[in-house]
């Protein structure tokens, strides 16, 4: 079984929201996600500074089987990227919920993040897949 | 006449893969094992010690009769007269009249009345079809061998630890198995030191009753089992074209890479699809099968755009390579392209830079693109 945090958000795209408190979240993809793909071979990282709308197509998780698209959650900027991943992108297999985050999202509204599933309806979410 | 609507099947060794922690997903009508964990880690299982896959999918046809080797001899693409030592094998396209392929295939010389043919799962109602349809003129009988289960045992230590299951005087027998001959042994199992993975090794075949236990067998000596991803990254870096992705119907052998395996020669040999093969000749091929290594990351994937200088082309198969730790692909791009040539790669409309190499990547463990 894959893991779930409850000190998170959750999309029904399988990224994970941590809210930093700062008017920034963290975004990564779930214990789920990472393994429906499998071994991941290459993170394309979101650009610095772009701002995108909920939903959009901000980056891509490519494993040995396929390619899947990362969605910006809510309205927001780009201010962190984890280029750690463009060496060691097997992080977000093995850390998901922390050495493997994909970026840092600078919020447009804070309340936008209350539109997001908890780790309980992610859990409900995730059981149906 | 379609399998289609019909449950998906099962293989004698399925038990093994749920045993195992198989990822099953349906694969030409047949549950099959995907992962059993980590597709990168089986990939170097066998590329640095020893894996087995279960290949019981595939089919296995047994020709017998005066008149196989004519049969054949019409038949194939490839010649069988080149197989002159018992158990020698041969990779052969089978084309229809427009030199399209029909399937790609192993066929094995056992005696002049006795070949033994493997083809894709896939491709099984229509090989099927059209095998049957051509032999109405001649006098062959065929079986289809459903009593027979295969595992594919490859890796550098593949052979020394399945030999190390047999009895001495057949270890043997089976050691001095030179590459691509097969030797039927006792009770119908069969070993071939065959495969699709670039690597030494083994093709077993054996009955469906006695599969499981050597696959135990084959656990317990060492040899971990490897799912079907594994098996596509394996058979990618070592060039190996893959049916119904590298070549089909609607391609020639002469634009897929397997110029190599038509004989053309001798001119009075009457294969199928011989005529056209012939008239493209003539008239000059445009089209040529390539190998491409990313230089920008990302992973190559088909159905890509390739642009060349000679102009654009398109990615057959392609995949991220555990062992070069670089997107490589199989592609079909225009004749006049160089090997060494830098071209492009369109990927969620960015042009990625790559190179054009030899389609072969990984041999026995090793790259090969410093030859290139």
């Amino acid at each position: 079984m894959s893991e779930i945090l409850d000190d998170r958000k959750y999309t029904k795209s399988h990224e994970w929201v941590l809210d930093n408190g700062d008017g920034t979240v963290n975004i990564g993809i779930s214990d789920h996600a990472q393994e429906l793909l499998g071994d991941i071979v290459y993170v394309e990282l979101p650009e610095m500074d772009a701002e995108f709308g909920a939903e959009d197509a901000v980056g891509v998780v490519e494993s040995v089987k396929a390619a899947s698209d990362i969605y910006a959650p809510v309205p927001g900027t780009v201010v962190a990227v984890n280029e750690a991943l463009d060496d060691a992108p097997e992080t977000v297999n093995s850390d998901p919920f922390g050495e493997g985050w994909i970026y840092t999202l600078k919020l447009d509204s804070a309340d936008d993040l209350d539109e997001l599933m908890d780790a309980d309806a992610y859990q409900t979410e995730v059981a149906d897949d | 006449m379609s399998d289609k609507n019909t449950d998906p099947q099962r293989t004698a060794l399925y038990d093994k893969h749920i045993e195992a922690g198989g990822k099953i997903v349906d694969f030409a009508g047949w549950e099959m094992s995907i992962n059993y964990g980590s597709q990168v880690e089986e990939h170097h299982q066998v590329r640095n010690d020893a894996g087995m896959f279960d290949v019981s999918h595939m089919v296995v046809l047994d020709f017998k009769g005066k008149d196989v080797k004519s049969f054949l001899r019409h038949l194939l693409a490839n010649n069988i007269d080149k197989l002159k030592d018992s158990g020698k094998a041969l990779y052969s396209c089978m084309l229809n009249e427009n030199s399209g392929v029909i399937d790609d295939l192993i066929v094995y010389y056992l005696s002049d009345e006795f070949y033994r043919m493997v083809i894709n799962a896939a491709t099984r109602e229509n090989d099927l079809a059209w095998i049957t349809q051509q032999m109405d003129a001649f006098e062959v009988d065929l079986t289809e061998r459903t009593d027979l289960s295969m595992i594919a045992v490859q890796g550098p230590n593949a052979r020394e630890k399945a030999l190390s299951l047999l009895d001495k005087a057949t270890a043997e027998k089976v050691a001095e198995l030179k590459p691509f001959f097969g030797l039927p042994l006792e009770g119908g199992r069969f070993y071939a030191r065959t495969g699709y993975t670039g690597e030494d090794g083994f093709e077993i075949m054996i009955s469906n009753e006695e599969a499981p236990e050597l696959w135990d067998a084959l656990i317990k000596a060492g040899v971990k089992p490897i799912g079907l991803g594994a098996r596509d990254t394996l058979r990618l870096e070592a060039g190996m074209n893959l049916y119904g992705t590298d070549m089909d119907t609607s391609t020639s052998p002469l634009v897929s890479g397997l110029t190599w395996t038509i004989a053309l020669s001798p001119e009075d040999r009457d294969f199928l699809g011989r005529k056209v093969l012939e008239d493209d000749k003539l008239a000059g091929v445009k089209e040529k099968f390539v190998g491409l290594v990313l230089e920008d990351r990302g992973v190559l994937r088909s159905h890509q755009k390739v642009i060349t200088e000679s102009g654009e082309g398109t990615i057959t198969s392609g995949t991220f390579s555990p062992t070069l730790k670089k997107a490589i692909a199989l592609a079909r791009v225009p004749a006049g392209t160089g090997l060494g040539e830098q071209c492009h790669v369109e990927i969620r409309g960015k042009k990625l830079a790559a190179k054009v190499v030899k389609p072969v990547f990984v041999r026995n463990g090793k790259s090969c693109l410093e030859n290139t």
